[in-house]
Parts: structure tokens; sequence; C-alpha cells
């Protein structure tokens, strides 16, 4: 099995991280450049749950690198639907195309699809897991704000079930920055990224009250509440309101906050807070292109070299 | 053998599985898918006075040998365990069991969404941390119930 893989954020480096982030600094500041980079490359787009965002992003990125996308379509109308394992779908996908990009409900579908393909796979998600292409963009947003060092970020809202955070929280652990995670008790992070904090070494508290850590943060990284996550309405209903974001709330906030969001958001975050300078979830979302960019002409270039 | 131990009476042939941690007797036979179904003769000691353990649980098993995919997940449930292989009432061998750094497919992720609980055609795989299992898919630790996630039966 080749390592040319991008599966958890637990398995990156600084030094990896900030290849992909500089070179993504390089196409923003000059995409021509690379433009025809991957002509005739082709990218295998396997989502078995529904994504705008992610999916788009990584076929606008290919494209823009000269590539093109194929697109195993809804779960519904693939072979899935007539009961073919995830194992057989990748073997088959890899025979098409260069690189595959892969969303699955399972917790480590990455990592074992990975090991039955050649071809580079990057996690686009799995279940609860993680999401590390979307925290490269997240710490390239971060990073071209207020540099990724001697920081302190909040980390807000669904933290159990919340792969970018649970990705984030993993890549963090290679910065100077100070963790705080603020989360109703019952969506805690869960005891897994815990240990991993814990064994990096982390700088780590964790809040229910965002009051008590607001003013010292540079960054609050704000997830969706999933109402679906909780056995009892009121018991959401409780907890929801204390973890939404308007200009009242950030009264106390430093002026240089940067309010981000892995999007979608429902209402989290108040219309009103778009219009005010510590809004950056939409250019968040933006260097998704870049960022995804920048990932795959690492992976796709390093897999030509090494030979297929 | 000490005196506690002869509570129960030696065997011919099997095993003697000593220093057990206390409390774990019934789960080292859910490895070894003893039940007594099939006429195998087996005695247990539970919770006896031990120098090294304060209280341990011995186990033995007639006519009966163990694997080493067996002593492996006993390793993970009794790690001071002692086996003690017998033949015609001498012990001919006697060895400590080794935590091994990975045990794969003796134990079901306890992560009901965890890849391996799905119909793909691999068998989990756990690393074995400092104090419990990890899942190399989905990265959930198993610590206390190591036991009750047991796939091993004979």
């Amino acid at each position: 099995m080749r390592q040319d893989h991008l599966i958890s954020a637990a398995n990156l480096s600084r030094e990896g991280i900030e290849a992909v982030l500089d070179r993504a600094a390089a196409i923003d500041a000059d995409p021509a450049a690379y433009r025809q980079r991957h002509a005739g490359a082709v990218l295998a787009l396997c989502f078995f749950e529904p994504s705008t965002r992610t999916k788009m992003s990584f076929d606008t990125a290919m494209k823009r690198l000269g590539g093109t996308t194929v697109d195993m379509g809804t779960v519904e109308s693939s072979s899935v639907k007539k009961g073919e394992t995830l194992a057989d779908t990748v073997r088959v996908v890899e025979g098409y195309a260069d690189a595959i990009v892969l969303r699955h409900p399972s917790e480590g579908a990455a990592k074992m699809a990975s090991e039955f393909v050649d071809v580079p796979l990057v996690n686009a998600g799995d279940g609860a897991g993680q999401h590390p292409s979307q925290t490269l963009l997240d710490l390239y947003t971060i990073r071209e704000r207020s540099g990724l060092d001697d920081l302190s970020i909040g980390i807000m809202g669904d933290l159990k079930y919340g792969r970018t955070v649970h990705s984030l929280a993993h890549a963090l652990t290679n910065f100077d920055v100070r963790q705080h995670f603020i989360s109703p008790e019952s969506l805690r992070l869960p005891r897994n990224v815990r240990f991993d904090l814990h064994e990096a070494g982390a700088q780590v508290r964790e809040h229910t009250d965002l009051d008590e850590v607001l003013p010292e943060l540079d960054v609050l990284y704000v997830t969706r509440i999933q109402r679906e996550r909780f056995p009892d309405e009121n018991e959401y209903r409780a907890v929801a309101g204390q973890y939404r974001i308007d200009e009242e709330t950030l009264e106390t906030a430093r002026d240089d906050l940067s309010v981000m969001h892995p999007l979608p958001r429902v209402d989290e975050i108040a219309p009103e807070v778009d219009e005010t300078e510590y809004a950056t979830y939409f250019e968040q979302a933006h260097n998704g292109i870049p960022v995804r960019m920048a990932l795959l002409d690492e992976l796709l270039t390093r897999f030509k070299e090494g030979g297929r | 053998m000490s005196d506690h131990e002869l509570r129960v009476s030696k065997i011919r042939n099997g095993t003697v599985i000593d220093h057990v941690t206390a409390g774990q007797a019934l789960n080292v036979l859910a490895i070894l898918g003893i039940d007594g179904s099939e006429g195998e003769g087996v005695s247990i000691g539970m919770n006896v006075p031990s120098d090294r353990l304060g209280r341990k649980d011995v186990v033995k098993v007639e006519d009966r040998e163990l694997s080493q995919s067996e002593v492996e997940v006993l390793s993970l449930i009794a790690p001071e365990a002692s086996i003690n292989i017998i033949r015609d009432y001498d012990v001919v061998e006697k060895s400590r069991v080794d935590r091994p750094e990975t045990v794969a497919g003796l134990l079901s992720c306890p992560n009901r969404n965890c890849i391996t609980n799905d119909d793909e055609p691999i068998a989990s795989k756990f690393t074995v941390v400092a104090d419990g299992v990890r899942c190399t898919y989905c990265g959930e630790i198993v610590r206390d119930d190591i036991a009750a996630h047991l796939d091993v039966q004979g």
C-alpha cells in the first residue's frame, strides 16, 4: 500500500501542513500558472453521503488544475444499492481515476478503502471521524488572518460528532495553540480525541459557557449543534440557544476575533454577524479551492513521480 | 502448588492458567469458548489469595492447550497470567503472557458505526495501548470492558 493518502489529520505533521498551505498560497497568488498542471488527470468523486460544498470544491479544484472528474452519483443510483461492498467499489474506481475522494457514513471507511487501492485517496469525511481536507483549509484561513502560533482558539458546538472539529483539534497540536472546547456536557469531545490531545501534550480547556473564554480568543470556530443527536427535543432546546452567536454575544470579543464555521450553518450564527469584521466563514469556504488544488497537486505529483 | 490451589484437584493433561486477574475467570472461559457443553473438565478458583496479586483467579482446563491467538487475547484481560501446560500431571511448559502490539480478528469494535462492523472484507484490528486497545480504523478506545467485545470462540 502506498502512503500517498490523506486519511486523518492525526497523521499530519507541521512540515506537511505548511507545505500544502505554502502551495495553496502560491496557487492563490498565480492561479493561471496551475491551469494545465494536471491536464488529462481524472479524479473520482465517491460520495456515499450527501455533500454540496466539499464535492463541488474538489470538483472545481481538479478542473482548475486542468483535470476532469468522474462522479459515482448518489448511493441510490449506484451499485452500492445492489449490495456492493466499499472495498469492491474503490477497487473498481481505482481503474478509472488517478485519485479518489471518498465520503462515507462509517468511521474508518477511508482508512479501510486506502488499504484496497494504489491511487491516492482523500478522506472527505468518514462518519463522525475525520475531515482532514476541511482542516487544511481551516488552517489556511487562520494562517492568512493571524499566523498559526501563539493563538487561543475556541471550538464550539457539537464536539462529539463533529468530524471537522476532531480533525482540527488533531492538526492544531502541531502549533503553539491554546485550544478551548465549548459545548454542552452531552456533546463533549469523544474519549479517543481527548486521549490524543493529552498524548500530544496539547494545551486544552473545556467549557460549557462561551462567556468564560470569549474575550481571550483569536478564533472562534463554530459548528452546528445537531438537533438529531439529542434523544429529547427539550434537552436540545435547553442548550441550543446558549451556543448562538449574534452581535450582542460578540460584545466582549476582541476586535480582531475571527468567527469561522465549516458550513452549512442553520441558526448558530445570526445573519447580522455576516456584515461584521468578525465573519470569516465565507472566505474560509472560498479557500477550499486553492487548498484542495494544492492538496491534489501534491498527491498527484508525488504519485506520478513514484510511477503507477 | 500452594495449599490454596489444592482446593481444586490436579489435572492429568491440559492447561492451568494461573494469576488471572481476580474476577476474570469466566471471561477466560469465554475466550476459550468453553461452556461445558463438550464435556471437558474445567476447574475454577476465584478470588483466591495470591502473594503477587493479592487476589487472583485460577482456571484449569483438561485436555486442552491454548493457541497463540487465545493467549494474545488472554493477555488483554489478564496481563499477569501465567500459562502452565500439564502432561501426565507434570508442568512441562510454563510461560507468562505477552501483550502483543496489535490484535486482529479477535475483538469487535464497540463503535457500531465503525467500518469493521459493516459487511466489508476486513477483520477488526486493534492496537494495544497502555491500558486497553484501540481500533485501528475508527480510533475507538476500549479499556475496562474488553472481554465484552471478544469474538473468539475456541
